[in-house]
């Protein structure tokens, strides 16, 4: 379809971001980016059946800075994508459509990310801290 | 693809993989934090054991599946080249697929081989 660039809507560049737009995209680019993390694990677990030098690699990888703030961002992008997808199915099932009630929805969802995501990464340095 | 078939059939199947996919990730995440060590052997001797490896190949099916749904809707909504948009979703499920068998092969290799 040809679109003769005429101007779409929504005009993002004037578009006031919004709680409900804002997670609205996000849910898409947390999906996007959970592709990405799903993909590690099959890395992780490909490297485990491959053999210790590679398992080794992947390990040290996981384990260096970067690899700690990759895993923290996928457990933050994880924890939201769930949250919102339930979310979203309470939508589907015909619940919480008022205006309030999206709002209300929003921010309980963001709340319950950023709490398991907190209990899981302090589980983490409980357990590696404490064992190793 | 959806746009000749109807989406009805995508619509049920992203909810139900969802929904599905909620303990399987619990599961993951719980079991993941609790590995205490995670050397070369006991990763193995974690991913090869019976009920974590059919566990685990469940979860790589479910969320493979999961996305690639989400992907197409994301592809169908910005590739408006009838051409383009078909050769982008069938790459990407044959990619997709292929992640899925070797990661599949891997678990099994690791839990059938000890």
């Amino acid at each position: 379809m040809k679109t003769h660039n005429r101007p779409l809507s929504p005009h993002l560049q004037i578009y006031k971001p919004q709680l409900t737009s804002v997670m609205s995209i996000c849910h898409r680019a947390t999906g996007v980016a959970l592709v990405a993390g799903a993909l590690l694990l099959v890395w992780w677990v490909i490297a485990a059946a491959v053999g210790p030098e590679v398992f080794d690699k992947v390990q040290k990888f996981l384990t260096s800075w970067l690899g700690i703030l990759i895993l923290f961002i996928f457990t933050c992008t994880l924890m939201y994508h769930l949250c919102n997808g339930i979310r979203h199915l309470f939508w589907d099932a015909g619940y919480g459509f008022r205006l309030e009630d999206v709002y209300k929805s929003g921010w309980i969802t963001l709340s319950i990310a950023v709490l398991l995501t907190s209990i899981t990464w302090i589980f983490v340095i409980i357990l590696r801290t404490t064992v190793i | 693809m959806e746009y000749i078939k109807g989406g009805k059939h995508h619509w049920l199947m992203q909810r139900i993989t969802a929904i599905v996919l909620v303990p399987f990730i619990l599961w993951f995440v719980i079991s993941v934090v609790s590995l205490t060590k995670m050397d070369y052997a006991s990763a193995r001797d974690w991913i090869g054991s019976t009920s974590v490896a059919i566990t685990l190949i469940s979860l790589i099916i479910l969320s493979f599946y999961h996305a690639q749904l989400g992907l197409q809707v994301i592809v169908e909504d910005y590739v408006h080249t009838k051409s383009a948009r078909l050769a982008i979703l069938v790459l990407m499920k044959c990619a997709l697929i292929f992640v899925v068998i070797s990661a599949i092969f891997a678990v099994l290799k690791i839990a059938l081989g000890r």
